[in-house]
């Protein structure tokens, strides 16, 4: 299979590898996908107000799945939570053009994104909520 | 060195430079029909299929009559299976064979299902190995044939044919084997071994592609088949089609190298494949050896590296070509079945690379394959949740898993 240059760079150098302290208030984590599917993505964001400072990303998967998760982190870097929501997995099939084999990869991605912001709020309502029944 | 380094010789082999120099003459020299019987042309090309069919034959263990030639292994194993369960459903409609075949056998028993013959698909061990008491016990009054291959062209997992040969032999049931893969590589008499039928492929030998071979065994039990394929009646009356005569002299003369160089050839393929996995084995944690120790193929080597994914892995040693079990490599994005059929987990199905070695390939390949396949599993291990929770010391087979929204 030829793999676009896109895919080969994100693949070469994978952008924002690494994890966050997923124990932190601050921190939301995704984990989609399973290992006999043959592709997990673990996807972390931290957050600051309602905007992500910082993202993370490890993915055991083909070179599609780990270019889609690298983009996802890169893209929603910077953005608030609801904008992040927002990316749709088209927008990565388009951008990495992805053969039609390989849009599960996308969709993963999207439903790891969806995942970490989840993650965070649920968090974080728990949290507050919490902090509500202390007083 | 030539890059990328060819590492993948079960799937196919160069053609050896001494079988290209045989066949030379006989695609614009001696390009007589092998069927034409009353000119000079012909002659040449019938009496060099026949010195071929001794070159096969000798391969073999087999008479030189009992050599059929076609086009590979795929047409063989179609002409020994339908031909055989058209020939003889009078006598039952009871079929034996193995979960881990080729697509080629498996596709072709589906088939026979659908035209009323019944199927047992045997489980491989955990090795790939079917034993003589599976078949044993699978075998009915109505079974009329058994068909097993001799080696496995995934993980390389040779199956015990004698002794299954002798047992089919035994209650009078025919025995079909592929020897796609173990044909010149390891040692194979169609006497000693009891096998009824048998094929193979010129271009796994290091001969060309486009042609192969069933061996249909004509005496004690006399094989009769029921031909796929009509015209002109060659072939003994089993295969029509006019003969390809260079492929033949081809395949002819790789079987001659193939025997004279066997054990020499074997003998050398095992240490590169043994350097090579000691290499993995020793420089790498969380490896498993897919396939079985002791009874194998001496030029293949199937291992998974656990929490890599096996496309990802190919990507990072673009300059090794191998092959992946990975369900990505495929277009079906299902995992290898031989993989499956032996239970060996489908994590480590998706994480699976056979290594084949072969006539060609030099130490110095091995070392630099190796190199490139031990950085490049670091290198996606880093990458890896599921290394990061294995170090982490979570059990991955408790972790409840979301499966993607498709």
């Amino acid at each position: 299979m030829a793999y676009s240059n896109k895919v080969l760079d994100h693949y070469n150098n994978p952008r924002n590898v690494g994890s966050l302290d997923k124990s932190s208030a601050q921190v939301g984590t995704g984990v989609v996908g399973a290992p006999e599917c043959g592709d997990v993505m673990k996807l972390q964001i931290q957050v600051e107000g309602d905007r992500i400072v910082d993202a993370k990303f490890k993915t055991f998967g083909c070179g599609s799945a780990i270019a889609s998760s690298s983009l996802a982190t890169e893209w929603i870097k910077g953005k608030t939570l609801d904008e992040a929501l927002a990316i749709q997995n088209t927008q990565i099939v388009e951008e990495l053009s992805l053969p039609p084999v390989k849009i599960h990869c996308s969709v993963l991605a999207e439903d790891a994104i969806k995942a970490a912001v989840n993650d965070y709020k649920s968090k974080n309502t728990v949290e507050a909520s919490a902090h509500e029944a202390s007083k | 060195m030539k890059l990328p380094i060819y590492l993948d010789y079960q799937a196919t082999t160069p053609c050896d430079p001494r079988v290209v120099e045989a066949m030379l003459p006989y695609f614009t020299e001696h390009y007589g029909n092998a069927a034409s019987r009353n000119h000079k042309y012909g002659w040449a090309a019938e009496e060099a299929v026949e010195r071929s069919r001794e070159q096969i034959a000798a391969l073999l263990g087999a008479n030189p009559k009992e050599i059929v030639l076609t086009s590979g292994s795929t047409e063989s194993i179609n002409l020994a299976l339908k031909g055989a369960a058209e020939m003889y459903s009078d006598k039952g409609k009871h079929i034996i064979t193995c979960q881990a075949e080729h697509k080629a056998v498996l596709d072709v028993c589906k088939h026979l299902e659908q035209q009323g013959f019944e199927v047992t698909y045997l489980q491989p061990d955990k090795s790939g190995r079917v034993s003589l008491e599976q078949v044993a016990a699978a075998l009915r009054p109505d079974t009329i044939l058994v068909a097993l291959m001799w080696a496995n062209n995934e993980v390389g997992t040779l199956n015990p044919i004698r002794e299954i040969g002798a047992l089919c032999h035994e209650k009078g049931v025919l025995l079909f084997t592929d020897a796609t893969q173990a044909a010149g590589k390891i040692p194979v008499d169609v006497e000693a071994d009891h096998v009824d039928m048998l094929c193979l492929s010129g271009h796994k030998i290091y001969g060309p592609k486009g042609v192969g071979v069933l061996y249909v065994r004509r005496k004690s039990p006399r094989v009769r088949l029921v031909a796929q394929m009509d015209g002109g009646g060659h072939e003994r009356g089993m295969r029509s089609g006019t003969l390809n005569v260079p492929g033949i002299v081809g395949l002819g003369k790789a079987c001659e190298l193939a025997r004279v160089e066997l054990e020499s050839e074997a003998k050398r393929c095992a240490e590169l494949r043994d350097h090579l996995e000691k290499r993995i084995f020793s420089e790498l944690d969380f490896v498993h050896l897919n396939g079985n120790r002791e009874h194998r193929l001496p030029n293949n080597l199937n291992v998974s590296f656990a929490f890599v994914e096996g496309e990802s892995l190919l990507m990072g040693i673009s300059d090794v070509a191998v092959s992946s079990g990975s369900a990505c490599t495929s277009a079906s994005l299902e995992p290898s079945h031989v993989l499956r059929a032996m239970d060996v987990g489908e994590d480590l199905a998706h994480s699976s690379i056979r290594f084949g070695v072969g006539r060609f390939t030099t130490r110095e390949e091995v070392d630099f394959a190796a190199d490139q396949v031990i950085a490049a599993v670091k290198r996606l291990r880093e990458l890896s949740p599921l290394y990061e929770m294995a170090q982490e010391g979570i059990d991955l087979k408790t972790v409840k898993w979301q499966a993607a929204s498709h």
